[in-house]
């Protein structure tokens, strides 16, 4: 299959890549970044997929599917390129999909979508609306982009879309939300709160991705690993001291004393879980899980310390 | 326990090896870390149970009685009276299922949702498996063949002041629909002693919102701190409601009505019984 990757570079997106090539796929990919030790046989055009080149690409490559990974997540990223970044990249992707005859689009987006609050459940279902705006104004942008991607299901019905909402993954290339907030030798925590965390291996991470394009599913998907632990053990476990610090005092600290610079939103996921229930895309795609909660750690923890 | 709270050191003599030989025998799916999918840590249920069955055994001396009538293995809804101005009577539930069944069992409690909120509060709940009161809980549980423990009469419930003791208050309906849509036998449990243990003689509803609760109890020596006195909890055969969750409100009502007169039959029972 003739598979184009937006936003290949990135440290998942590799590895989905390399699967993929390796499963005998032909892989193009779009970057704003080079990579310069891309396998012989991937073809990364550096490009911005918000520009006309972008389009180019899709009418040359003629991709039979597309797996949307181009999108911002890392928030020290100003909030409007955020959006100019996610949103429009979105639309273009859709768009050149939709015209360019491509068969399949896999948006892959943050299960942090469903938001982090007291009174929310602990296990999201896929039909559950985005709260995450309520408490973390900030990832605003993922949301609307996630929105977006779905509403594909129904302006393009011979597209066979798929959002892939992915939770936080953890492994030996330490990149991602949760790996970055963990690298530090010490790791914030608001007192009297230890929310579950829920997070999968990359590689696993990667599989359920290719699985999804493999088995040509359509609609909305959680895609989870092993069992949420507390963040607490999370931390000791992964070899990082816990800072317990009162609630009032957290803004103040953050990206200082050796904290992780945080956006204030951020203080809802050191409060409440943001737990998904991943059942329904195991049960469409039979995908399980390689790296039980131990593995998974030890492979991350292994690379930063 | 993993927080840096619960890595203080538990004294010694309140590690309750008992409770601790019971929790591991406890057929819960916990993983290479003592925790279980909705978050429950085995050390913490040590922790939690070792201070409740010193309660339980040594302060109240609490007894259970047709503790058979609880299922074993597989779904059940453990449906109880409020008794006491605070939480006495789901913490002996609690503490009866993990001491007197075999296997020994954790039944989960619906926290109200003010605890989620609270610091310490909301973390010791979730890691005992007192999970936020939704329904979405509720339902997740029973289908996963967990044992749950509700009181239809609410907040409510445990505003009873002490010559309402062993009366009960209007029932919601919503543990039946939940009970029908899971297929759940609903084993009434009956708690006695708690208005005694704990004889409100007011509620102050208005101090209770400055802390976020629905009211502080409020007792002959102003605290609600419990008297030494027996308590009982009496386990009734399960019943096994037939029908649609989506019933008309009559013939639900009609269920809780055969739920809510059980209890009060095993009430009435044993309120007099002297130890």
């Amino acid at each position: 299959m003739r598979v184009l990757i937006p936003g290949i570079t990135g440290r998942l997106a590799r590895i989905v890549a390399m699967k993929l090539h390796e499963r005998g796929h032909t892989i193009f990919g779009i970057d704003r970044r080079k990579w310069p030790e891309a396998p012989p046989g991937i073809e990364v055009y550096q490009i911005d997929i918000r520009k006309r080149a972008a389009e180019d690409v899709f009418r040359h490559v003629r991709p039979e599917a597309v797996i949307h990974m181009a999108t911002v997540t890392h928030l020290s990223v100003k909030n409007e390129d955020r959006y100019r970044i996610n949103l429009f990249g979105t639309r273009a992707v859709f768009d050149h999909c939709a015209h360019w005859g491509a068969e399949q689009c896999i948006f892959v987006g943050r299960h942090t979508y469903y938001g982090a609050s007291a009174d929310s459940a602990l296990y999201h279902g896929e039909d559950e609306p985005p709260m995450a705006m309520t408490t973390f104004p900030e990832l605003a942008d993922l949301v609307a982009a996630d929105l977006y991607a779905g509403s594909a299901l129904w302006r393009y019905p011979n597209l066979s879309t798929c959002v892939l909402r992915t939770c936080y993954t953890l492994g030996p290339s330490t990149a991602g939300t949760l790996a970055t907030f963990l690298q530090g030798k010490r790791v914030p925590m608001v007192m009297g709160f230890d929310p579950l965390y829920q997070f999968i291996h990359e590689d696993d991470a990667a599989e359920g991705i290719c699985l999804a394009l493999e088995k040509k599913i359509r609609g909305v998907y959680n895609l989870a690993g092993p069992s949420p632990m507390p963040l607490s053990m999370l931390i000791k476990e992964t070899g990082g001291m816990a800072i317990p610090t009162p609630e009032m005092l957290l803004k103040l600290v953050f990206g200082r004393f050796g904290l992780p610079a945080l956006p204030p939103g951020a203080v809802a996921h050191l409060k409440y879980p943001v737990v998904v229930d991943d059942s329904h895309f195991r049960a469409t795609t039979s995908f399980n899980h390689a790296h039980d909660e131990e593995a998974t750690i030890e492979a991350y923890r292994r690379v930063v310390r | 326990m993993a927080n840096w709270l619960s890595s203080l050191p538990l004294p010694r003599q309140w590690r309750d090896h008992d409770v601790e030989a019971r929790v591991n025998r406890i057929e819960l799916p916990f993983n290479h870390y003592g925790i279980d999918p909705f978050g429950v840590e085995k050390e913490e249920l040590i922790r939690f149970f070792s201070v409740l069955a010193w309660l339980y055994k040594s302060y109240f001396h609490v007894h259970a009685h047709g503790v058979e009538n609880v299922p074993k293995r597989g779904r059940g809804m453990i449906v109880g009276n409020h008794s006491g101005g605070v939480a006495l009577d789901g913490a002996m539930i609690l503490c009866s299922l993990l001491l007197e069944l075999e296997p020994p069992r954790l039944a989960h409690g619906m926290a109200e949702k003010f605890l989620s909120m609270l610091p310490f509060a909301s973390m010791w709940s979730a890691r005992t498996g007192q999970l936020c009161g939704l329904p979405q809980h509720a339902e997740r549980l029973l289908h996963d063949e967990r044992l749950l423990m509700v009181f239809p009469e609410g907040a409510r419930g445990t505003a009873k002041l002490y010559w309402e003791r062993n009366s009960l208050v209007h029932f919601g309906n919503g543990f039946v629909r939940l009970a029908l849509a899971t297929k759940s036998p609903i084993i009434p449990a009956a708690f006695i002693g708690g208005g005694n243990a704990i004889p409100t003689v007011a509620n102050l509803y208005k101090i209770g919102k400055l802390f976020g609760a629905p009211y502080i109890p409020v007792t002959p020596w102003i605290f609600p701190i419990p008297r030494r006195v027996p308590l009982d909890v009496y386990y009734g055969e399960p019943i096994v409601l037939e029908g649609s969750p989506n019933e008309e409100d009559s013939v639900v009502e009609a269920h809780v009505e055969r739920v809510k007169s059980a209890l009060k039959t095993l009430i009435d029972a044993h309120k007099d019984d002297v130890r």
